[in-house]
């Protein structure tokens, strides 16, 4: 079935699958164990029982969200590999070191407390258990340096030399590692996992406000989610902002194609909607606001504006996929910039646990954050093309000597496996997020394992507990 | 190339692969003696004795994998597609027993079929591990800087043998860390199944150590010809010795010893492998030399993991030492 496809695009196609399930499941990780070390630092200072109750809670979801990453991460730890021996050969010599640190630094110490986190606490006591759940915490973000820093050299590539066999070899380590994109991408993708997280964490409390579980926990998680989203999404869209005007500067094919400019003018529009055309060169239906673009990414009205025809055809990003994966996620950010605004407001006015308005709009923003992450994943991923380290090694030049079918084959079983098992795990993430807190506390309180677990709607089954407002 | 980088990276990759094999090993091997234990509260003992560490245990082959790649490029780059189907099928096996752990608690109705999962996932691990190393023995053809044979050169009757003794080595561990972690019925069930497996074990461990040396005769010369014969001498000698404390502490019911014996008998046939293929990492094509990356990769990893290597090691004994002792199937969070 797959030997009419060229090898490389299957290859791509197993890598976007396989690392776009295995984005998701950090991206919540890295917000749930800073938000988990938040909850038991404030319950270790004001011993109010809600906190450690949202702990135990939330850190059941973590589990299950952490053995997801777990296993699909260790997947992308080999693809480099199968499909793109070539890369890896290549890039070995600069990318590699990276990657070990990120091992070094972070896996193991996320695995390594990880297992007193969940279920040492009885065991050292709470400081040291506090310690742990913050190594975690450490873990995640250290994680997230070193991986996003190895990802960013293939957008900015800096402080290298090439040798004889064609292999990337480090000159300057700190040029490397903090290459020109490195620290707008940290910043924009770690606020991103926080901002996901609160939104997930958001959704879960107004779910539980909306069936009437006005609990004292669920308030409180209600009312930190709203605190976060409102802090978090201006500081994101400014981040967003520079991250594209360093990526201006560095892949200005791929901004051209973000925004559908097939023309390098001066007061460039920027277009609301529009379905761009790669053959013809143009955006058809074009919806534009005139000199706008020029203004955002110039911060002049007049300010010229490169556009794809600059490019030979052979070197321009798609834009028929960037134009509206990049309008997805700022349509998104500002989504949640409003319910941030919003929940403020409410607050302000003492209707936050009340207004079931807000409730229902921070329902259905709950997945936002996963939908905002993945667009924002493929335009700056796709907007690297044709090149997979920019502007010296072509994808398709990186590609293992490895035949289509076989990379179809895998394909299929990747996507078979994934969409069970991570299906089933979406599931039960959601099954958990839909009882209210307060039945963890039960559960710590009744004896054998799995009792509570293993009984599913265990609280449709109990009266008085469901309406208690 | 500085001679001393490309030697100390050989022998950190090697010791990340050798922990890796020993600690993942026994909790894989749990899960390949998963169905031979029914009752439910013996499974969730079982269950319970790795859910804390086998995490930590399973990024020791990330950090072999990554480490393949930073230290050694060119092998990572010639091995990977030279195994792919059989990593795919690791990498999906990895998933469903990873999964397992947490899943099997999430649903009454769906708990056996993830309690499946995470057996047949640790067994497909196991076997797909065993057959990469039977056909990284026989060796790997190379092409330029990439792999240069076919889709099934791994598939020969020796890889099939090193795969079920690769699946037999984990079962074996698998039984003495149960044999060390837990008491009464499941420990007695455990000392049988060990006694079995050893005798697997040891029977898989000749014939490897007696085919690799027939097939290849570089092999052959590096233990048989003078005077390495008297330097190696007491590699099978020592495997002899462990075997024998082995065998009569598990008679006289020891809970520790057969453990560590197990552990030493890993140690031993990874180091006489070691022996065999030096100064191979692609055998009998591409040495640790010709693939390893250039000394300023070496030295900068080198700085780290001379700080973090002591450090990961502290952390995870402290990990470990914080769940020892016996351990019951209450032990869980759920």
């Amino acid at each position: 079935m797959f030997e009419s496809l060229d090898a490389t695009v299957v290859a791509r196609l197993q890598f976007a699958f396989t690392i776009g399930f295995h984005i998701v499941f950090p991206s919540l990780t890295i917000g749930l164990a800073s938000y988990l070390a938040v909850l038991e630092a404030m319950w270790l200072k004001t011993r109010d029982d809600t906190y450690i109750r949202l702990f135990d809670y939330w850190k059941k979801i973590f589990a299950v969200a952490f053995g997801m990453g777990v296993v699909s991460g260790v997947v992308m730890s080999y693809q480099f590999g199968t499909n793109w021996s070539v890369f890896a050969d290549r890039t070995g010599p600069v990318l590699g070191p990276l990657m070990a640190y990120e091992v070094l630094t972070a896996f193991f110490l996320e695995a390594g407390f990880l297992g007193v986190m969940l279920f040492g606490r009885a065991r050292v006591g709470p400081g040291l258990h506090f310690a742990a759940t913050v190594l975690v915490a450490v873990g995640t973000l250290l994680s997230a340096f070193w991986i996003l820093s190895a990802n960013s050299w293939m957008h900015t590539p800096a402080g290298y030399a090439v040798n004889a066999d064609g292999q990337f070899t480090p000159a300057d380590w700190l040029a490397v590692i903090f290459n020109p994109s490195f620290p707008y991408r940290l910043v924009h993708m770690v606020l991103a996992a926080y901002l996901t997280t609160a939104l997930v964490v958001g959704a879960t409390a107004a779910w539980q406000l909306l069936r009437g579980r006005d609990f004292p926990a669920v308030r409180t998680m209600f009312s930190m989610a709203m605190w976060m989203l409102a802090l978090t999404a201006p500081v994101q869209i400014v981040a967003g902002d520079l991250h594209g005007l360093n990526t201006l500067e560095h892949q200005p094919a791929k901004i051209a194609a973000m925004e559908g400019h097939f023309e390098t003018r001066t007061g460039a529009p920027l277009y609301l909607f529009g379905i761009p055309d790669m053959e013809a060169e143009t955006v058809r239906h074009a919806v534009e606001i005139p000199k706008l673009g020029s203004l955002i990414l110039t911060h002049d009205a007049e300010g010229e504006v490169a556009g794809l025809k600059q490019w030979p055809p052979d070197q321009r990003p798609n834009a028929e996929i960037l134009f509206w994966t990049f309008r997805v996620m700022v349509g998104l950010g500002f989504l949640m910039l409003a319910l941030g605004a919003g929940g403020l407001y409410l607050r302000w006015r003492g209707r936050l646990y009340r207004s079931r308005w807000l409730h229902r709009a921070a329902l259905a923003m709950g997945p936002s954050g996963f939908v905002a992450l993945l667009s924002g994943w493929i335009t700056t991923e796709v907007g690297r093309q044709p090149w997979t380290v920019y502007g010296l090694l072509r994808t398709a030049d990186a590609v293992s000597p490895v035949a289509a079918p076989g990379v179809g084959a895998s394909l299929v079983a990747f996507v078979c496996v994934y969409l069970l098992v991570f299906g089933a795990g979406t599931y039960y993430l959601l099954r958990m997020m839909a009882k209210p807190p307060e039945r963890a506390a039960d559960e710590r309180e009744s004896g054998p394992l799995h009792a509570a677990a293993m009984s599913p709607f265990r609280e449709d089954a109990r009266p008085g507990t469901g309406g208690a407002a | 190339m500085s001679p001393d980088l490309v030697t100390v990276w050989a022998g950190l990759v090697a010791f990340a692969v050798l922990a890796y094999v020993v600690l993942d090993g026994f909790d894989l091997g749990v899960g390949i003696l998963f169905p031979m234990v029914r009752d439910a509260r013996q499974r969730d003992t079982m269950i319970n004795s790795i859910a804390p560490v086998w995490d930590g245990n399973e990024t020791w082959l990330v950090l072999g994998g990554g480490g393949l790649m930073a230290a050694f490029p060119l092998a990572y780059a010639v091995l990977l597609p030279a195994f792919y189907p059989l990593l795919i099928a690791m990498l999906l096996g990895l998933v469903f027993r990873g999964v397992a752990f947490e899943f099997r608690g999430r649903s009454d109705v769906h708990r056996p079929w993830w309690e499946r999962g995470f057996a047949l996932g640790s067994v497909v691990a196991a076997f797909c591990q065993g057959v990469m190393l039977g056909a990284f023995i026989d060796g790997v053809s190379v092409d330029g800087r990439a792999y240069g044979g076919g889709w099934y050169d791994w598939l020969t009757p020796f890889s099939l043998a090193t795969g079920a003794a690769v699946v037999a080595g984990y079962a074996l561990l698998g039984a003495t860390w149960l044999i060390l972690r837990t008491e009464g019925e499941l420990q007695d069930r455990c000392r049988g199944l060990a006694r079995a497996l050893f005798v697997a074990v040891l029977a898989m461990v000749g014939l490897v150590s007696l085919w690799t040396p027939y097939a290849h005769a570089e092999v052959a010369a590096r233990w048989f010809a003078m005077p390495n014969l008297l330097y190696l001498s007491p590699v099978p000698v020592l495997v002899a010795a462990t075997a024998a404390v082995f065998w009569v502490s598990l008679g006289r019911g020891a809970e520790r010893t057969p453990f560590l014996a197990a552990l030493v008998l890993f140690g031993l046939s990874y180091a006489g492998l070691g022996i065999s293929l030096y100064p191979y990492v692609v055998p009998y094509a591409v040495t640790l030399r010709a693939a390893a990356a250039p000394p300023e990769s070496l030295s900068f990893m080198l700085v780290g993991a001379a700080v973090l290597l002591p450090l990961i090691l502290g952390y995870t004994a402290y990990a470990y030492r914080v769940f020892r002792g016996k351990v019951s199937a209450d032990d869980g969070y759920h």
